[in-house]
């Protein structure tokens, strides 16, 4: 691919903390590389803005390699930019031409309430895990991996919704502010598993309630989560989960 | 045909239904909504979903609007007040309301005849969406029959809708 630099405009949702109103913010970025990713990008700007004895821009990183689910830019009204199945960090600067004008803006939920400037919390993700997103196992020796038989395309399902990294698009995408997306697959991924059968029920039914707890909204099967999730988690798990809580509740036990 | 008991029952169980659909639909709506005090300068529109699954709200209510409209045109003359174009007919010695001949009449008006329209319109977006997502609320979806949900879905939401508007149009136009 040709290499060229670029002059951008940059338009960028500035808030000081939690109680602040914030405010978008304009910046010129010159002699940008069409190799660079999107996140050096803004490196290069936040460069010049300590240089120049300003705040930089505060935002989410960490892995840089699309794993880690911690990068989370709503840019130019798409969660982690334009490309599909991608994540923030992995999206390069080759997807922009010269003159273009990027509005980049946090994550918005009730359920993630901005930090600073472009950093949301997200710990509302974390709470829902801890009501039911795993196994309980007794210690002792390792068992065989092979040990437990399990059907190849249950063990792939269960895979592909294990890919998912947590990092909020799908809420940031819905309407609704829904987490479904999220919950389906971190749900569906111990439910398609002989080891996330014995507390099957109680999974589904807590994360759900956390989930409500937390203020997340209500899911209308618009698509758009699936449509944005950089690990293409399908909507397939949100019947699943669907399908896991009604059993849960009218086999429940208690 | 409102003459047996099974139609009276059917009418109950309708509007019970209707009315609980449209209570729930909007407290979902307005629940939703409150989501997310804070939106977007740009929005993502059509980017990953479709208009009309996320216009349920509006779609439906266009509806109701209908549905007022249509049970004063229809319901209210025929079950309580009458009008002076419902006249009573008798067949095989069953007597009956003429609803064809209000229909007619009804159906002579451009403005109303374009509100029917208007509302068939609106079914037909509101059912493709409310079709398939039914299903997915209940936890049926799956590869296997996906294509076959979302097919008959479609094929349904245009049927009806198209057989509901004919009922105006052709009365207006006079083809019958
Ligand atoms: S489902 Fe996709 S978009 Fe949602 S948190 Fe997981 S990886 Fe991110
Ligand atoms: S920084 Fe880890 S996924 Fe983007």
């Amino acid at each position: 691919m040709e290499h060229y630099m670029m002059n951008l405009t940059l338009k960028v949702w500035r808030q000081k903390n939690t109680s602040d109103s914030g405010r978008f913010e304009t910046y010129p970025v010159k002699n940008i590389s069409s190799e660079m990713s999107f996140l050096e990008m803004i490196d290069v700007l936040n460069e010049e803005l300590i240089s120049e004895g300003k705040d930089p821009i505060a935002f989410d990183h960490d892995c840089r390699e699309g794993i880690c689910g911690a990068c989370s830019m709503y840019i130019n009204g798409r969660p982690h930019g334009p490309w599909h199945a991608n994540t923030t960090c992995q999206l390069h600067m080759r997807a922009y031409k010269d003159g273009d004008t990027v509005v980049i803006e946090p994550w918005r939920a009730n359920s993630f309430p901005v930090i600073k400037d472009l950093v949301v919390d997200r710990s509302a993700f974390d709470r829902i895990i801890q009501a039911g997103g795993y196994i309980s196992v007794n210690t002792g020796n390792a068992v065989d991996a092979n040990a437990i038989a399990i059907n190849k395309d249950n063990a792939d399902a269960a895979f592909a919704a294990a890919a998912c990294i947590g990092c909020g698009a799908c809420v940031a995408a819905c309407k609704n502010s829904s987490a479904l997306l999220f919950v389906s697959a971190k749900v569906s991924h111990l439910a398609l598993l002989p080891q996330g059968n014995p507390e099957r029920k109680t999974r589904a039914m807590n994360m759900v309630a956390q989930m409500d707890k937390e203020g997340f909204g209500a899911c209308t099967n618009t698509g758009a989560c699936e449509a944005v999730c950089p690990k293409e988690i399908s909507i397939e798990n949100i019947a699943r989960l669907n399908r896991e809580y009604m059993m849960a509740g009218a086999a429940s036990d208690k | 045909m409102g003459s047996t008991v099974v139609i009276r029952i059917a009418e109950i169980g309708l509007f019970l239904g209707i009315f609980l659909h449209i209570i729930q639909g909007l407290m979902l709506e307005f629940q939703n909504r409150s989501k997310r005090k804070k939106g977007y300068a740009v929005p993502m529109g059509n980017k990953g979903s479709k208009w009309y699954s996320r216009s349920m709200g509006l779609l439906g209510t266009i509806l109701l609007l209908f549905f007022i409209l249509h049970w004063w045109h229809f319901w209210v003359p025929a079950r309580f007040i009458g009008h002076p174009e419902l006249t009573e007919l008798e067949i095989n010695g069953v007597h009956m309301h003429n609803m064809y001949n209000l229909m007619q009449y009804t159906f002579q008006e451009l403005w109303v005849v374009i509100a029917y329209v208007v509302a068939c319109i609106s079914l037909c977006w509101h059912l493709i969406h409310g079709f398939q997502s039914a299903f997915r609320t209940v936890g049926v979806s799956n590869a296997k029959y996906n294509s076959l949900i979302q097919n008959v879905g479609i094929g349904y939401s245009i049927i009806i809708s198209l057989a509901f508007a004919m009922m105006p149009v052709s009365m207006y136009l006079g083809w019958v």
